[in-house]
This record gives C-alpha cells, structure tokens and sequence, in this order.
C-alpha cells in the first residue's frame, strides 16, 4: 500500500493570501458594513492557532469557521436549535443569486449556512464544523434558511 | 470581494504588533538583483539570491507563522552598504546552526570589508587548518549572505572559486568594496 505523505502546513503568508478574499466576501454578505473588523479578528485568530495545527487539510473549511465564529460574536446571537423533522430543501445555485440580496434578514446560523451551501459551494459536513453543529442541523439550517428567503422573496414580489 | 492595500496593511501590522509571527520576510531590489531577506524577533536570520520555496524553508526552520512585511532596518542597511557608505553591518542576527558553522560563520564576520581570506586561513582560525573543504561547504550554504561576508573568501591562489549569488556577483561585491583582485 502507498503511503500517503502528510501535506505540510503552508507557509501562513501562503494561506492567508489564498483565503483573505473569499473570507472579507462571506463576512460581508454576514455583517455588511461591519465585516473589515471580522475579518482582520478571522485572520488574527487564526493566526493564534496557526503553529498548533496538526495538518494542513481542510484549512478552507477552518478559516470558514473562524469567520463564522467571529460574525457570531458579532451577531451577538446563539446558533437556533434545529427544527427536527422538517424536509431538506434545496436550490440551485443561480436561483440563489436572485434571492441572495434578502440573506440579511435571516437568522445568523441559518444566514451563515445558506451562504457557506449556496454561495461557497461547502459540503455540509464543512459547514457543520463552521457552525459548530451536527450535518444534520447545518442542512436543516440551510433548508429554513432557504424557506424563508423563499417566503420573503414571494412576499416582496 | 478583494481586500484593499490599506486593510491588507493593517492586519499585517496588527499581526506584528500582538507578536504572533515567527518570521518577516521581504523582497528587495538592489544593484544585485532581488534578494530575499528574513528576520525574527530576534534579528536578521536570511539573505538569499533565490526567493522561490523560501516561505517554505522559512516555515520549517523558524515555525510555520510566516508573514510577508517590511524590513526597514534591513533595507536602510543594506541600501548603505550598496551606496559605499556602510563598511560594517549593525544588525542583530539570528543563527539557527550548527556549532561548526556558528564557529565559522563568527570568524567570517571578523574579516575586514574590502579584504579577502583564503579558504585554509579561515579554517585554520578556527582550529581546523585542514578543513579548508569543510569550511567551502559553510560559505555555500551561509544563511545571511553579504551580511556575513562569504564573498570575501577566496581560493589559495586568489581565484573567486564559488558563490551562492554566482561568480559576477561575488565579483561586484568585492570591487563595490574596493578589493585588491588578483
């Protein structure tokens, strides 16, 4: 069997240069006006734990993580609980650009997860550990999301 | 969504500031060409002609908090030195190395600007006379080149031998500083 070589941790210049973009575009569809002081906080804790990592996988999803924990705090408010047994729903990803503008009207762990799913493109296990949470209450976080910007879409129109 | 220069600068400072960096690099021009300079907190630890995979190296040997910031002491001292107005470097450093090669690279910094060394003298100042080979492999592997003067080491009959930067450049060094060449 091959032995697979564990991926060195990068340089931090290297990481943060690969994600400051991405992450200052999900802290402002989070916190709008407020996402430059989320983001250099994202980057400063990251940096705290960046020599105690033990590997270099998944380092998108951390700083994802990071970042919603951060909005979070700035949010000031608890992830809600899951509703149990409500159906996943899903969209697609251009039926997301048109109701994207409304994501500030949800609840944060819903906004955080509707925009990691649909406008970031993380599988749910990624976003659960973004939001601290089970993959299942990160989808049916995304599912209400979803229902709700749908409600607020048809109540707009 | 593209983070602006000035929110870019400001992280970088914040990042110095709170002390969580192992290691600054920058990139500098000089009438050499580009050189890849590196410090710690505890002082210059990295001159190299060839930036490519230096993050890298920098991550494995000071830790893997690597950040790309101005130098500026470094700069002003080497701009100096470039210009003919520096003969002697102020700058603390900070050697990662060996006990052979710290011993070496200690007499190495004691050779007097615009004067040349033998490979065998300088072993023999550190008590290996016969190591002048030894002592060939330290200057090439010197971690703070022009700082800790290596172009100022020579072959037994003058010739230039070898240099990390390339030969013209060890050349440039030597007449910058007003070496008397065979």
């Amino acid at each position: 069997m091959m032995e697979v070589m564990q991926a060195e941790i990068p340089p931090f210049e290297r990481f943060y240069v690969e994600h400051r973009d991405e992450v200052l575009g999900y802290l402002r569809r989070l916190l709008g006006q407020r996402a430059e002081d989320a983001w250099q906080e994202t980057f400063l804790r990251a940096l705290r734990a960046y020599d105690r990592l033990q590997h270099a996988r998944n380092l998108r999803s951390w700083v994802f993580t990071i970042a919603t924990n951060v909005a979070m705090d700035e949010l000031r408010v608890k992830p809600q609980p899951p509703v149990d047994g409500v159906p996943v729903t899903e969209i697609r990803r251009d039926a997301f650009r048109e109701l994207e503008h409304l994501t500030g009207d949800l609840p944060p762990t819903e906004r955080a997860a509707v925009v990691l799913r649909y406008g970031y493109d993380l599988p749910y296990a990624q976003i659960a550990d973004a939001l601290g949470s089970s993959e299942e209450a990160a989808r049916a976080a995304a599912s209400s999301g979803v229902r709700r910007l749908r409600r607020t879409h048809e109540r707009h129109a | 969504m593209n983070v602006t220069p000035e929110l870019d600068k400001q992280f970088r400072q914040a990042a110095l500031r709170e002390g969580l960096i192992d290691v600054t690099y920058d990139i500098l021009d000089s009438p050499i060409g580009d050189l890849f300079v590196a410090a710690t907190d505890r002082g210059l630890a990295r001159i190299s002609y060839w930036p490519d995979g230096m993050e890298e190296t920098l991550a494995r040997t000071f830790g893997p908090r690597v950040l790309r910031s101005p130098l500026d002491d470094v700069r002003r001292e080497l701009d100096e030195y470039f210009a003919g107005n520096r003969r002697v470097f102020d700058l603390p450093l900070d050697l990662r190395v060996a006990p052979f090669y710290a011993d070496v690279l200690a007499k190495l910094a004691l050779v007097p600007y615009g004067q040349t060394e033998t490979y065998g003298a300088l072993a023999a100042k550190v008590g290996r006379p016969k190591a002048a080979r030894a002592v060939g492999t330290v200057m090439n592997r010197n971690p703070i080149p022009i700082v800790l003067p290596c172009h100022r080491i020579v072959g037994a009959n003058g010739s230039l031998t070898g240099y990390a930067g390339g030969l013209d450049v060890k050349l440039r060094l030597l007449q910058l500083e007003g070496a008397m060449l065979k």
